[in-house]
């Protein structure tokens, strides 16, 4: 009988189709990884609408970038973490290693989540911003390609990240409240839900060291106007130094993934 | 020979921190039989069955499964086994008919998803999400993701706790019809009547040890179905096990000249009784067990 295994690829196409119809089903996931920054968008628009950020920006076009990069932030590292640490409590992740499933078509179902999910609210955000809040759109090509690398950089780390730190929740049902306080933390010392130059200087300390800072600053360089950045603490966007930074954060959520993760529960022996 | 069966266990010993799991167990399992392995809980049933399907390793041992060392299973070894574990709760959100046709599509192949879906009872139920399926249904799922691949060898940990009567019928129907299919099936359970009704042959592991290994009717050995003659004399209860109950009965009905013999009884002892002889016998004997050796 000769035996020919379906490829990999085939496969994770295939894992990829039933993560997006699972995602899509499950209302937590709907409301807190993809809706939240929208809604946010929303209310602080609606909150800060007679506020000036200075240079003519007003609170939709401030806040619209932070909220790309913390979407991108939910989409990848939150929404990972959170269901691989229930798929592994569950028994998802033994029963599909008794399978001849490969391993990397299990991750390309997840990257393939990520990259759908991401860039559906990506797609969402700018639409809600530009159409509805009157947020000018940048149609320069430049600043899309430096959007691209960020998007790339920001949704890879995130998952990795994400990957490595669904072994922290010793239970499927911990998984939320353990992963969402560290994501929400995250997001209010790295300017998504403030200003990010009105925030303390040992608060700014510490948020350079994650990459969500670094994911929202490379945002604001594409969406908000051209000199703007003299309003940022460094008076710069900061660019190579946050791509710098987030290369090192995807390079080592990779290592930390490869040698936390595992498909049996910690109490399975 | 060894193409004969699909499992070989040779000393299979695996050590815990604080225990020794499996203590040198030895296991044949034929070709194209179901075997049932049973055994109190704790007693290693789950992580000898867990080195087969090459989810932990052994500590010592030779094992094959299927021919092959599962520490070294690849994809295509994989691909030749059918796993159903003990508990599942997982793709809650996805449809019966969404889960069998995905499963299939990780195997070279495959059985037709909708004729498993059909086989297990379950095509009512295809655009069912699994999350809304009672436990007996959750379980014939779980049976249909490990059969979909058309294994060869099919393990079945538990697969009936907390079933209904009705629906354990109904699950051993479907067994009987994956062995008359040829699948070699290695199934554990607590229950009794079910290794009686399915297995062609049956081990007892007690404390880590292969306790016995037979037909149903043949385990415990020749005398363990010895009858037992039991009545109340003037001296209190009597036992007497025997071979020829009809002699003893009639040798009683001599002695009580011809009126009713007080409480009269004869009986063989049940699969259950000579397994709680089996592995009480463990049990009660462990410390002699460690000085021996």
């Amino acid at each position: 009988m000769s035996a020919v295994l379906p490829s990999p690829m085939k496969v994770g196409l295939s894992r990829t189709g039933l993560e997006v119809r699972q995602f899509f089903r499950e209302r937590e996931q709907l409301i807190f990884t993809f809706f939240f920054p929208i809604v946010f968008l929303g209310i602080f628009s609606a909150v800060f609408s007679g506020t000036d950020f200075a240079g003519g920006v007003n609170a939709a076009t401030y806040f619209t970038p932070g909220m790309i990069a913390s979407g991108i932030f939910l989409t990848s590292f939150q929404s990972l973490s959170i269901t691989i640490a229930m798929e592994r409590d569950e028994g998802l992740l033994k029963r599909l290693r008794g399978t001849p499933m490969s391993p990397q078509s299990y991750f390309v179902g997840k990257i393939g989540l990520v990259l759908v999910t991401s860039v559906l609210q990506f797609g969402l955000l700018l639409a809600i911003a530009g159409l509805l809040l009157g947020v000018d759109i940048p149609s320069e090509p430049s600043k899309w390609l430096h959007f691209l690398w960020i998007f790339v950089l920001g949704t890879a780390s995130g998952s990795v990240l994400g990957i490595a730190f669904s072994v922290v929740p010793k239970s499927g049902k911990a998984a939320s409240a353990v992963v969402t306080p560290v994501v929400l933390l995250l997001q209010f010392i790295s300017g998504v839900y403030f200003v990010y130059s009105s925030l303390p200087a040992w608060m700014r300390t510490v948020a350079e060291i994650f990459p969500l800072k670094w994911l929202a600053q490379g945002m604001r360089s594409v969406f908000l106007p051209a000199g703007f950045e003299a309003n940022e603490p460094g008076g710069s966007w900061q660019l190579g130094l946050g791509a710098i930074m987030l290369s090192v954060w995807l390079v080592v959520g990779l290592v930390v993934a490869q040698r936390v993760f595992r498909w049996t529960r910690r109490d399975a022996g | 020979m060894g193409s004969d069966e699909a499992v070989r266990v040779r000393g299979l010993v695996k050590r815990y921190p604080n225990k020794v799991a499996v203590d040198g167990v030895d296991l044949d399992i034929h070709r194209g039989e179901v075997f049932a392995l049973l055994g109190p809980n704790g007693a290693g049933k789950t992580t000898t069955v867990e080195i087969l399907e090459g989810y932990r390793r052994a500590d010592q041992g030779e094992i094959r499964v299927l021919g092959v060392d599962p520490a070294r299973g690849d994809r295509v070894w994989r691909s030749r086994l059918g796993i159903v574990a003990q508990t599942s709760r997982d793709e809650a959100e996805l449809s019966v008919a969404e889960l069998v046709h995905h499963f299939a599509g990780y195997y070279p192949n495959p059985r037709d998803p909708d004729e498993v879906i059909a086989s297990v009872g379950l095509t009512e139920k295809r655009r069912t999400r699994t999350r809304k399926l009672s436990g007996g249904q959750r379980r014939r799922l779980d049976v249909a993701l490990g059969m979909v691949g058309n294994p060869e060898l099919l393990f079945l940990d538990e697969p009936t706790t907390g079933f209904d009567p009705e629906a354990r019928r109904q699950f051993w129907t479907l067994i009987e019809n994956l062995r008359t299919a040829g699948t070699t099936i290695l199934v554990t359970t607590h229950y009794l009547d079910e290794a009686e009704h399915l297995a062609d042959r049956v081990g007892v592991i007690a404390d880590g040890r292969m306790v016995e290994v037979a037909t149903p009717e043949a385990l415990g050995g020749r005398g363990a179905r010895t009858a037992r003659v039991s009545w109340l004399s003037a001296d209190g209860m009597r036992e007497i096990r025997t071979d020829e109950p009809t002699a003893e009965v009639a040798r009683l009905m001599a002695q009580y000249g011809g009126s009713e013999v007080p409480e009269l009884e004869v009986r063989r002892p049940s699969l259950e009784d000579i397994y709680l002889e089996l592995i009480g016998a463990v049990a009660a004997a462990p410390e002699l067990e460690g000085a021996a050796r």
